[in-house]
């Protein structure tokens, strides 16, 4: 009787959001390259604001997470750049070097730790591949008319990404190539405190640190930074079967690696009450006794991921052996 | 005014009128009519276009690129017409400005900080259950239960003092009565717009506000910048516009549910877990929140037409919440199904930011009902309550028997 529940329930999982296809893969400086990524079947992908970032599985289950750099009108696609770490632990090299266009990767979120607030002007600090979440923060802030500039430094021009879009704002952009000019004084450049300002940095752990202390007269707040520190997972990703147990009602039930962990609960006849499916509205929301959980979802900070007490099963899945749930 | 689009294109022309009483009395014949006629109708009355298939109203709804909010969601289009009141800065914006409140509110109600409510509402519903039946067992199920609890628990986790809280109800009806055209259910709430809304603004300032409460949370956005606190007031009455009518609809719409299927009621008192699957089955079948509008900001093919840039297009959430093409035996209140998926609360960005509290609230009032509660049934006709975008009772008399 629940045959249309049933075949619409296959036609959702077709729509596969916990994967990503890459379509296009472009040159875009010195040991840069811009992904663009589509969901599988050429549909929407969940929406996201600027600042976002995306978690990507890597080959052999690496997770790197990239700021989304595109455009958000465009509902079907994201893009991210990647900068060529040759010292970093090899998911650079990877996408530099392996990745094609065709190639399926996991994904996680879109999150957001570095939102836009609302403010009349902005001003804008990138370090090398730290434009990447600035130039839809750059975008949003022209759609606004929000008064705004940016300090964009780098090692050599040539290293420089998306130099070419940036170049239409005129004097809003100062781009500063360490190899032609020097250190900048970012003090100098980011002038006296404004209040009502706030200023967005995002680069190198030394530029952000330098940054700080530029910002330190600004009042409180008005200094939003991201550092893009590698998540320290417990364990990569597993591309292995794992096993929930549902504690109340003392079940077990398979999660192979290409269903959800919802899909595995309805399949076993346990039917969590479910909305969006991309992890996003938090409907399903599911307490997590024992275990460790892969969090793919859009909606926990990074503390309440740390807590580890609680998952979206739509599309977060297990980095442990066993997950025990409340269920 | 437009001209109907040109024949080539042109969809099925109906010219019913979705909020006449007539429908709004019994609505389920025009929305079948709607959704068999095709993916897009065009409803001459009004001059707009209209989707009642589960695939459109879906697609429409998570598509805010091409199908905007900005101009208002109800028959208004706020580009060419002035709004009631300054509009919503969620319900009736778009991105970029969109974000920052949405971001702010989804945090506030959002399902880990209601997990410290969860104890304090189960505790209430179990109060207000008891208080109920030691008054006896048959009584009307709008006022003694669905208009009860959420008046009981919501103003006080917003924060608000006791005085005025009556005005809730009316400011809740009259708002989503102004999404409709300016018929008579819009007249009779004109003359009470200005009390209500005085006292709704009022309400929304930091200092008429507990210092513990969601408000209290979103003025705490506002000191940290993740809005600016001329948005913050504006946060807050969306709390109060719809958080309060709609939640009572869809609770009197479950106690009608059991009411007719006594069979699901059994069901639920064997397993009160099914309490949330049960709350979102009957948003599935009544959809508490029946219509909403878009303004297309592009042409847009839907079906075989393409609707042109700046039209109007109607959802009606509450067909496709029963188009056969997605639901098996749609008209039926099941437990056994799976609702995951309806558009009751919307889907995509402008998704009720508040679902949460809903089904908390509705959890608790279930758990408290199937604790001592053995059989619900009807003792009378029960009583439509019409608004043009809300499915409400007036009247739903019953009779519990206990255990």
């Amino acid at each position: 009787m629940l045959a249309t529940e049933q075949s619409s329930r296959a036609r959702r999982s077709g729509v596969d959001r916990t994967m990503v296809r890459v379509a296009e893969k472009t040159r875009v400086a010195e040991d840069v390259v811009t992904l663009t990524l589509t969901a599988p079947d050429g549909g929407r992908l969940p929406d996201w604001t600027p600042g976002a970032h995306v978690d990507l599985t890597l080959e052999g289950g690496l997770t790197r997470q990239y700021s989304l750099c595109g455009d958000r009108w465009a509902p079907s696609s994201y893009r991210v750049g990647v900068l060529l770490e040759p010292t970093g632990r090899g998911g650079s090299r990877h996408v530099h070097e392996q990745l094609e266009p065709g190639h399926l990767l996991g994904l996680g979120g879109p999150r957001n730790n570095f939102p836009l607030v609302p403010a009349g002007s902005y001003l804008f600090v990138a370090g090398g591949i730290g434009i990447t979440p600035i130039l839809p923060m750059i975008a949003q802030a022209e759609l606004l008319g929000a008064d705004w500039r940016l300090l964009y430094v780098g090692r050599r021009r040539s290293s420089m990404a998306f130099l070419d879009e940036l170049s239409g704002h005129g004097d809003r952009v100062l781009v500063h190539p360490r190899e032609e000019f020097g250190r900048l004084d970012l003090a100098d450049a980011l002038g006296r405190p404004r209040p009502g300002t706030p200023v967005y940095g995002c680069g190198p752990a030394s530029l952000l640190t330098a940054l700080e202390a530029a910002c330190a007269d600004w009042p409180a707040r008005a200094l939003h930074t991201e550092r893009f520190v590698a998540a320290e997972h417990g364990a990569p990703v597993r591309t292995t079967p794992f096993e929930v147990e549902l504690h109340r009602s003392r079940r077990r039930v398979a999660v192979a690696p290409d269903v959800s962990v919802l899909e595995a609960l309805a399949a076993a006849g346990v039917e969590v009450l479910s909305s969006c499916r991309q992890g996003t509205c938090g409907t399903c929301e599911t307490t997590v006794l024992a275990g460790v959980p892969d969090h793919r979802d859009s909606l926990l900070d990074d503390d309440e991921r740390a807590a580890g007490d609680c998952m979206y099963p739509c599309v977060s899945r297990s980095l442990s052996d066993r997950l025990v749930l409340d269920l | 005014m437009t001209l109907a689009p040109s024949p080539a294109l042109s969809p099925p022309i109906e010219d019913v009128d979705p909020f006449s009483h007539e429908v709004l009395e019994d609505p389920l014949p025009m929305h079948e009519r709607l959704r068999e006629a095709g993916p897009l109708v065009y409803l001459s009355r009004y001059d707009v276009f209209a989707v009642a298939r589960y695939a459109e109203v879906h697609a429409a709804l998570v598509d805010w690129q091409e199908f905007e909010s900005g101009a208002g969601v109800g028959l208004s289009n706020f580009r060419t017409e002035e709004p009631w009141r300054p509009p919503s800065l969620l319900l009736e914006a778009d991105p970029p400005r969109h974000d920052a409140p949405r971001r702010v509110l989804s945090r506030v109600l959002g399902p880990r900080a209601l997990r410290q409510l969860h104890d304090r509402w189960t505790a209430d519903a179990d109060q207000l259950v008891d208080q109920v039946l030691s008054a006896g067992t048959e009584f009307d199920a709008v006022p003694t239960l669905s208009e009860a609890f959420p008046l009981r628990v919501f103003p006080d986790a917003v924060g608000l003092g006791p005085e005025g809280r009556e005005h809730l109800l009316p400011y809740g009806d009259h708002a989503f009565n102004a999404f409709g055209p300016d018929n008579d259910l819009v007249a009779k709430g004109a003359p009470h717009v200005a009390e209500l809304s005085g006292w709704v603004g009022e309400q929304c300032r930091r200092e008429s506000l507990s210092a513990d409460g969601f408000g209290a949370a979103i003025w705490a956005a506002a000191d940290r910048g993740e809005i600016t606190p001329q948005q913050a007031p504006f946060v807050v009455r969306s709390l109060l516009t719809a958080g309060v009518d709609t939640t009572v609809h869809a609770l009197s719409a479950i106690v009608h549910a059991f009411a007719t299927n006594p069979d699901q009621w059994s069901r639920l008192v064997a397993d009160p877990a099914l309490a949330r699957v049960a709350f979102d089955e009957a948003i599935r079948l009544e959809s508490p929140v029946q219509t909403f509008f878009r303004t297309t900001t592009t042409d847009v093919r839907i079906g075989d037409t393409v609707v042109p840039a700046g039209r109007k297009v109607l959802m009606f959430l509450a067909a496709a919440n029963r188009d056969p093409r997605r639901w098996t035996d749609p008209d039926r209140f099941d437990l056994s199904r799976d609702p995951s998926g309806h558009v009751g609360f919307g889907m995509g960005l402008h998704q009720c930011v508040g679902q949460h509290v809903a089904r908390l609230e509705a959890e608790a009032v279930l758990t408290a009902l199937a604790r001592r509660v053995r059989t619900i049934e009807l003792t009378g006709t029960p009583r439509r309550h019409h608004n043009n975008t809300l499915r409400a009772w007036a009247s739903v008399p019953v009779r519990f028997t206990v255990a």
